[in-house]
């Protein structure tokens, strides 16, 4: 890895999005629009004594869910035109290193998440009282390593992409299920052994219970840390692999 | 072949073959690129002439034979930061400006802002460097995607049909840079389908369906296809290479 090559094409991915203020607004304001639907929804339920608040269960869960899904969309398009525009062979070219490019795009992702996360957050605890007993910087410490993942993961599947809309079906293929078995629909607790079993396998299931340790309890739990190494074992191991799907000669 | 074998050679191929899928679309080609001359890369559309350029860069497989660049087997680490390359469908990022474009392969390549600045002045686009590439004509895009491949100051400048619709004035203005840039030590290597740019380089390779026809100088074209008209002259060859 080359610093110079790396500062430049972090500051060459965040560049573009610089000009495009109309994803830039949307990965910042369509989480909260997203609470805030969540909120209204619930609004009036009635709950026996005690039960807590059904927004104080969804609201960290979709705090998790948010960079994943939006990183890994925002990337897999994003690699794919630089497959398909041909400047992916051209770098291939230029004295660049892999890792360069790969952690460009990861730290440049991951700046935009943590702004997104810092927002959403703020507006759910400050603006519909979403419980939080823990130290908001690791919510968004969770976000940024969630966005991550999200990150290389969409590195990885552009690889099997030939075109953007190619790309945008793996949305309901890999992460779609990733929503639907993390616990937000049923607790993990109550669904079948099958499915606790690829949940367990599931990489976003491990941001819900570090987000959701992070709300129940006022100090970091040793159940937090071990969800977020789990996370970036799972993120170094995807990056590794996207950069076997970077081949500098076609054959 | 008089002159050109007696200049020392930047790229050298010898059975050089190149198959795309399970498509052999280079037939073991053999030929030498001399340094710091303009040499183009002549051929209809379909003959090979991007996979050459891309075997060269490095970002294609060799099937067979060898191919020699800067003294190193083509594709070699340490030849990166003295090569440049400007791909058919300018690869520059739409989204960015003219200049942040220029930038980024400057960067790349250890030059500075300074450096990106003279090469956007030098394909002529200075007044347009806060235009977003989206924005601009085809003929301006390609322009930006060839400073790109300038700011490197590479030995070794491989060009795929850089002046494909250029205005004419343009055209003969970025063919003298061509010229000047050779003078000065860089080599070349400029595809092109349009036979009256024969004309303008040094040394020709002429390509058809994968096989290199011939190498030769413009002069010699025009003596060994009889005719003083570049693209009969072409013809000629063909009809005597392959006789109908």
């Amino acid at each position: 890895m080359n610093p110079r090559m790396l500062a430049a094409t972090t500051a060459r991915v965040l560049n573009q999005l610089r000009h495009d203020p109309r994803s830039v607004a949307l990965i910042l304001v369509v989480p909260s629009v997203l609470l805030a639907i969540v909120y209204w929804l619930f609004q009036n339920e009635t709950l026996p004594p005690g039960m807590p608040r059904t927004f104080n269960r969804i609201g960290p869960i979709m705090l998790a869910i948010f960079p994943f899904v939006i990183m890994f969309l925002l990337t897999s398009v994003t690699m794919l035109r630089e497959r398909t525009s041909g400047t992916l062979e051209r770098l291939m070219t230029t004295p660049i290193h892999k890792a360069d490019l790969l952690f460009g795009y990861g730290i440049s992702f991951a700046i935009m998440a943590a702004l997104q996360s810092i927002v959403a957050t703020g507006v759910a605890y400050w603006v519909f009282g979403l419980d939080i007993k823990g130290y908001g910087g690791l919510v968004v410490l969770v976000a940024v390593v969630n966005s991550v993942l999200g990150v290389s993961l969409g590195l990885f599947c552009s690889a099997f992409a030939r075109t953007e809309f190619q790309a945008v079906q793996f949305m309901p293929i890999i992460v779609i299920p990733q929503i639907l078995l993390c616990g937000l629909f049923v607790p993990r607790a109550q669904m079948t052994d099958v499915f606790q079993v690829l949940s367990d396998w599931m990489p976003l299931t491990y941001s819900v219970k570090a987000l959701q340790e992070i709300t129940a309890n006022t100090n970091p739990t040793g159940e937090m840390w071990r969800d977020l190494w789990i996370m970036a074992g799972v993120l170094l191991g995807l990056l590794v692999l996207a950069s076997f799907t970077l081949r500098r000669k076609s054959s | 072949m008089s002159h050109v074998a007696v200049l020392p050679s930047a790229i050298e191929a010898e059975g050089l073959t190149v198959r795309l899928r399970r498509t052999e679309v280079l037939h073991g080609l053999g030929f030498s690129v001399p340094e710091g001359r303009v040499t183009g890369l002549l051929g209809p559309s379909g003959s090979g002439k991007s996979t050459l350029m891309r075997s060269i860069m490095g970002v294609q497989r060799i099937a067979g034979g060898t191919l020699t660049v800067l003294g190193r087997p083509a594709g070699a680490t340490s030849l990166r930061p003295e090569i440049g390359y400007m791909t058919q469908n300018a690869a520059v990022y739409n989204d960015l400006t003219v200049l942040d474009n220029v930038r980024y392969f400057a960067a790349l390549h250890g030059r500075s802002r300074a450096d990106a600045r003279e090469s956007v002045a030098a394909v002529g686009l200075s007044e347009l460097e806060k235009r977003k590439a989206v924005d601009l004509s085809g003929g301006q895009f390609s322009r930006v995607s060839l400073a790109c491949a300038l700011v490197g100051a590479p030995k070794l400048l491989v060009l795929d049909e850089p002046t494909v619709g250029l205005d004419p004035v343009l055209r003969v203005d970025l063919w003298e840079r061509f010229q000047s840039l050779a003078d000065r030590g860089t080599t070349l290597l400029v595809s092109s389908h349009v036979m009256e740019e024969a004309s303008r380089c040094d040394s020709l390779l002429l390509l058809r369906d994968g096989n290199l026809l011939a190498q030769l100088t413009p002069s010699e074209l025009r003596e060994r296809g009889r005719s003083q008209d570049l693209e009969q002259a072409f013809l000629g060859i063909i009809r005597e290479v392959e006789p109908v």
